[in-house]
């Protein structure tokens, strides 16, 4: 498989704080990436570092196989950092008019990824003059301008309102369907969960996870059940009696429980009626990203 | 370089400001013109500035150079502007992510500021021509283009002072604070050389003040107006004696182009070391 990116012990300290420690992962061609963490985990720098922006520490990176010069690698990527940045007084056209001489491409392409983020008809307006959705698909298609390797977003729908917010994740799913290699980077796990394949997760400047995101946890799935004859706490209790069950907790309105073994839910449903309990909802599942991340960053 | 410079001429040509601004600074210039047509008339006696031979040549390069170049602080708002607007827009940032390299934002600057530069000696130069052809006593070729590397001086002056304005906009980020700097630095010297003057008491004082950065460009065109033979004449009727001397010495330019350097270099360093 192609390799995009190659980050190996990648460190960054800010002052005496060490923002980055050690961090490794390959981003290889045609998979969507995502790297998860909270707030000031580290996101951000590690995505500065490899877009030349941050000055790394230690560490290493090499853009398609290092074959390239940083700045020429960055190219041929398309890349979106926390807000859009563009000169205020130009309207989209210039702006981009003014990125297709950076990547030294024709500005022919201009029309056509306005139109793929909508804003075709606003291409002569003043980007002082957008909202804050508009602006974010204005980098959408600054970052599309040179049909890139692969496509870097760094919290694309931060601070957009439910319509923005929409209107950026169907333009990602479209993009992603199109097999080009992105690198979203999010607090947003059911952001990351509906368009990931892999996932790096990162707290506190520690890489705790990297690879595919079905791989995350060891786990043979979870059961998700509810029941209205008694309560979630009893229910819970009657589920750990079962030795295929390793632990089950109440989460918010049902109960959650770890399966230790690979099990078909009939079974665990018999189990249950076996204790006379019906249930009112019962669903044999993969944990949800989130349930991982938690898993993950609580174990550590 | 093409392509940098057209880089630099996008950002610059659909800001109003720095558009502005180039043009008065390019219309003052023209309007050294009307220092000709300047006439006073008190009580019989007239006075024409035309007359008082300031147009001759080859005194005109001299005269011409020094005025015009006061004016190079217009521009230098638009310099000082045109990179601290980078980091206020947070522009750089998406240059570089882009795929424009640090060295290549700082070469982009820098070619701005040679261009601008050029483009006034040439102006300063067909104004001058133009008056001087109009106006001068002498029209000898030869005697015409005696002085002309004041052009040269002035175009080396400029480059000095935008190449200062480019660096102290990248290591202040923020325009008013980097022209504040720029003032500061020239009170600074103002300060420091009847410091070394009077107060060390060092008779060849300009030996060390003119490496300062600010009096390398005064030094490059010195203040003409003793030149004059009228005021010469004056002078020695009341037994002063100007004894300047007002050609651009070699290793002035030297001083010069190492502040150039200097100021590039470091601006790149600068850039170089920052996270953005």
């Amino acid at each position: 498989m192609e390799t995009i990116l190659k980050i190996e012990n990648l460190t960054k300290d800010f002052g005496r704080i060490r923002a980055l420690n050690n961090v490794s992962f390959t981003i290889e061609k045609g998979n969507v990436y995502g790297i998860l963490g909270p707030n000031g985990s580290g996101k951000s720098t590690t995505l500065g570092i490899i877009l030349n922006v941050v000055n790394k520490t230690s560490g290493n990176f090499t853009w398609f196989d290092g074959k390239t010069s940083t700045h020429d690698a960055l190219k041929k990527v398309g890349a979106i950092i926390e807000r859009p940045n563009f000169y205020p007084y130009m309207t989209a056209q210039q702006n981009l008019e003014l990125v297709c001489k950076i990547k030294g491409i024709s500005k022919n392409i201009i029309d056509e990824k306005l139109e793929a983020v909508n804003l075709l008809e606003w291409k002569n307006y003043k980007f002082s003059s957008y909202s804050l959705g508009m602006k974010q698909r204005l980098a959408i298609a600054s970052a599309l301008l040179n049909d890139p390797e692969i496509l870097i977003l760094d919290e694309p729908t931060n601070g957009l309102d439910p319509q923005g917010i929409h209107e950026i994740r169907s333009i990602i799913k479209k993009i992603a369907k199109t097999g080009t290699t992105i690198l979203l980077a999010s607090h947003l796990l059911d952001e990351v969960e509906k368009v990931c394949s892999h996932a790096v997760i990162i707290r506190k400047g520690v890489m705790l996870y990297a690879g595919p995101v079905d791989e995350m946890s060891a786990t043979n799935g979870i059961i998700e059940a509810k029941t209205e004859e008694i309560s979630l706490e009893e229910l819970a209790v009657a589920l750990e009696k079962s030795p295929q069950i390793s632990s089950a907790n109440v989460d918010f309105d049902k109960v959650v429980a770890k399966l230790n073994t690979e099990v078909s839910a009939t079974e665990i449903n018999k189990f249950l009626i076996s204790q006379g309990i019906v249930v009112s909802y019962f669903e044999k599942r993969l944990p949800s990203l989130e349930q991982q991340f938690l898993e993950l960053t609580n174990n550590k | 370089m093409l392509r940098l410079l057209q880089i630099e001429l996008i950002k610059l040509k659909y800001n109003k400001a720095a558009k502005i601004l180039s043009i008065i600074y390019f219309a003052l210039l023209t309007s050294i013109a009307l220092i000709a047509s300047i006439k006073f008339n008190f009580g019989g006696i007239k006075f024409n500035v035309a007359d008082t031979g300031i147009f001759n040549f080859p005194y005109i390069w001299h005269f011409n150079t020094y005025v015009a170049s006061y004016l190079k602080f217009f521009l230098l708002l638009v310099i000082v502007s045109m990179v601290s607007n980078e980091y206020s827009n947070k522009t750089l940032k998406q240059n570089l992510i882009d795929g424009l390299s640090k060295k290549e934002f700082i070469l982009s600057k820098f070619y701005t500021v040679l261009l601008f530069s050029i483009i006034s000696s040439i102006f300063v130069f067909i104004v001058t021509m133009v008056l001087g052809l109009i106006y001068s006593s002498y029209t000898e070729l030869s005697i015409i283009f005696t002085d002309i590397y004041f052009i040269f001086a002035y175009f080396l002056a400029l480059v000095v002072f935008f190449s200062m304005g480019l660096f102290f906009g990248i290591l202040i980020k923020r325009s008013a604070f980097a022209i504040g700097a720029i003032i500061l630095l020239s009170i600074v010297e103002g300060l420091l050389i009847p410091v070394i003057r009077f107060g060390l008491g060092i008779k060849d004082y300009e030996a060390i003040t003119q490496f300062f950065p600010l009096t390398s460009m005064y030094n490059l065109i010195k203040e003409p107006a003793t030149r004059l033979s009228g005021v010469k004449q004056l002078a020695s009727s009341v037994g002063e004696n100007f004894d300047l001397n007002f050609a651009t010495q070699w290793y002035e330019y030297l001083i010069v182009l190492f502040w150039i350097f200097i100021f590039i270099f470091f601006s790149y360093k600068l850039l170089l070391r920052r996270d953005l």
